[in-house]
């Protein structure tokens, strides 16, 4: 066998979790072949320390146009240094950039792409488990392919270091773009709006879902989550009724959340719904049905009337205090 | 302007997943089915980019003959027609599905003209691949961008706003191009009853196009195993709202 190839992505000043989460999963792949990583984005130094998680070789690839982001390019550069090295498989974190770059990658190559996947053997075919249905379904699949084109789902591989860390060969190349492959570029950036606490990074999220009846009805999950430093959040049953914006769904097709605590008021449990919280430590589930499916997901339960429950939460808070 | 949307027919899961006997599919006999639900967002934006700009929209899917139920709840949306590569119902790999639908667009446009837009949902629900609508592009030779969250046609481009984790990235793409959307683009409509009158006299073109062996070939699918435990129970009604500040308490968050 061949190297094995991580494309890597830096997340303010290191190299994210998701992508030593990838370069694991390459690693026990790899057996003992080469590990080798791309990193495109600049941000000096995130991929020096790689030697911990058994990376020999670094590359950086240097091209003005493409730092910020390039799709195309950047599908362009994995392609090159693919072929420069032959390496025998390709790995990345399932970010949505990952998925994107990876898909053309397998478009311009003309082979498949295994999305998400959790666990993969090397051997003829390969084997592997991938998710579908944003984790809520697991499927088992042969891959037939001569190079095996792979991203890794997020927060599915524990992080592994090996022992013995040896120096990382860092190798600088300028990635030979063209222009034709330039034409799809970020033309600006727009930053999120300010204020209130961000869904994803919550460390308590209250959320409501059919149950809570109304637009209005919100009001006592506002005011639960102002007094516990929440972020509010729904189903998609409640987007799609227009009480609240899209941007407040935790979901398969919404927001997928990790938060300390998830408070579930008014919410059934539904896989689309399950598939974007059960990266929650834990989570409290108020709900009228003491047979609705999340219960079964859920740490603690509350039965009754979220609109006679969270009110009596929110006082028995500000007496506590 | 001509604009193409790709959907896909997907069953409603409910609470829980449950195999059919050889464990290849979903025991779907209880379930109802919908359009896979990026998609839907992509299906309303087709229909308001022609409502704005004139001109035809068409929507596409590869499945089984049922699957025209959703070709119908899509023209009920106000879509003009559609296309339909029947299958038996096996499932069909990203690489065959995107070539099946490459060859129908490219018989399309030889027929009526290049579409301008070819709209995706960014990946379905169900087998979530995130890449049919790259491997067209590619295909095609066009411009993608993909999991977008808004977008506007002007005269001969298309502004595209693609959801990162720190706002939203903006491309300006060049006309004809791919995109593909995710929930959140617009808030869909609900079909009208003329909708739907209307919808059952509109043409549906059907073909059936051979599945090409899977690279990509599912042996079999696994529930992940749950926690095999159900909640505690704090209580019932208000008066559990002690027990649940005291776990508050004895977890930090109050």
């Amino acid at each position: 066998m061949a190297p094995v190839l991580v494309l890597v992505e830096s997340a303010e000043g290191s190299l994210a979790d998701v992508s030593l989460q990838a370069l694991t999963l390459a690693r026990s792949f790899a057996g003992g072949e080469p590990l080798e990583v791309l990193q495109i984005d600049p941000d000096p130094g995130a991929a020096e320390n790689l030697g911990d998680y058994g990376v020999v070789s670094a590359h950086i690839a240097d091209h003005e146009g493409i730092g910020s982001f390039g799709p195309d390019a950047w599908a362009a550069t994995v392609i090159q240094l693919a072929d420069r090295i032959s390496a025998g498989a390709v790995f990345a974190a399932a970010t949505d950039r990952g998925n994107d770059i990876m898909a053309r990658v397998g478009a311009r190559l003309g082979l498949p792409v295994a999305v998400n996947c959790i666990a993969i053997s090397a051997g003829s075919p390969i084997t592997l488990t991938r998710q579908r249905w944003g984790g809520s379904l697991l499927e088992e699949a042969l891959l037939h392919s001569p190079r095996p084109l792979v991203t890794v789902a997020m927060h599915t591989v524990a992080i592994e270091r090996v022992a013995g860390s040896k120096q990382v060969e860092v190798l600088h190349g300028r990635a030979d773009v063209n222009e034709r492959d330039l034409l799809v570029r970020p033309a600006e950036h727009v930053a999120p709006p300010s204020g209130g606490v961000s869904l994803a990074e919550a460390k308590v999220v209250v959320s409501g879902g059919r149950g809570v009846g109304s637009k209005e009805g919100f009001a006592i999950i506002e005011e639960l989550a102002g007094l516990l430093g929440a972020a509010v959040g729904c189903s998609r049953v409640v987007t799609s009724a227009g009480w609240r914006p899209h941007t407040d769904q935790v979901g398969q097709t919404g927001t997928k959340i990790a938060p300390d605590l998830y408070i579930a008021c008014g919410i059934s449990g539904a896989t689309q719904h399950m598939a974007g919280c059960k990266g929650a430590k834990r989570i409290l589930a108020i709900n009228s049905d003491a047979e609705a499916p999340i219960m079964v997901n859920a740490d603690y339960a509350v039965v009754g009337d979220l609109k006679e429950i969270l009110p009596a939460i929110s006082a028995e808070i500000r007496k506590a205090r | 302007m001509r604009v193409l949307v790709a959907v896909k027919r997907v069953p409603f899961t409910g609470g829980k997943m449950v195999l059919a006997p050889d464990a290849m599919s979903l025991e779907t006999k209880h379930l109802g089915f919908t359009i896979s639900p990026h998609e839907e967002c992509g299906v309303e934006e087709a229909v308001r980019i022609i409502e704005a700009h004139g001109g035809e929209s068409v929507v596409l899917t590869l499945g089984p003959p049922e699957a025209v139920e959703q070709l119908r709840d899509a023209m009920a949306l106000g879509i003009d027609r559609a296309i339909h590569l029947q299958t038996d119902g096996g499932e069909w790999d990203a690489e065959g599905t995107a070539g099946a639908i490459v060859e129908a667009i490219q018989a399309n446009e030889a027929a009526s003209g290049p579409f301008d837009l070819i709209l995706f949902g960014n990946e379905s629900a169900d087998s979530g691949g995130f890449q049919v609508g790259l491997r067209v592009a590619h295909a095609l030779g066009r411009p993608v961008v993909t999991g977008l969250k808004g977008m506007k046609v002007e005269s001969a481009s298309v502004r595209c706003e693609q959801e990162t984790s720190d706002g939203r990235d903006v491309y300006v793409l060049p006309l004809p191009a791919v995109l593909t959307v995710k929930e959140g683009l617009n808030l869909p409509r609900y079909p009208s009853v003329p909708g739907r009158l209307r919808a059952g006299r509109k043409p549906v073109a059907t073909s059936t196009p051979a599945r090409p062996k899977a690279r990509l070939e599912t042996t079999r699918l696994v529930v992940p195993a749950g926690r095999g435990r159900r909640a505690e129970l704090l209580g019932s009604g208000p008066s559990a709202a002690p027990a649940v500040v005291e776990m508050l308490r004895s977890i930090g968050v109050v």
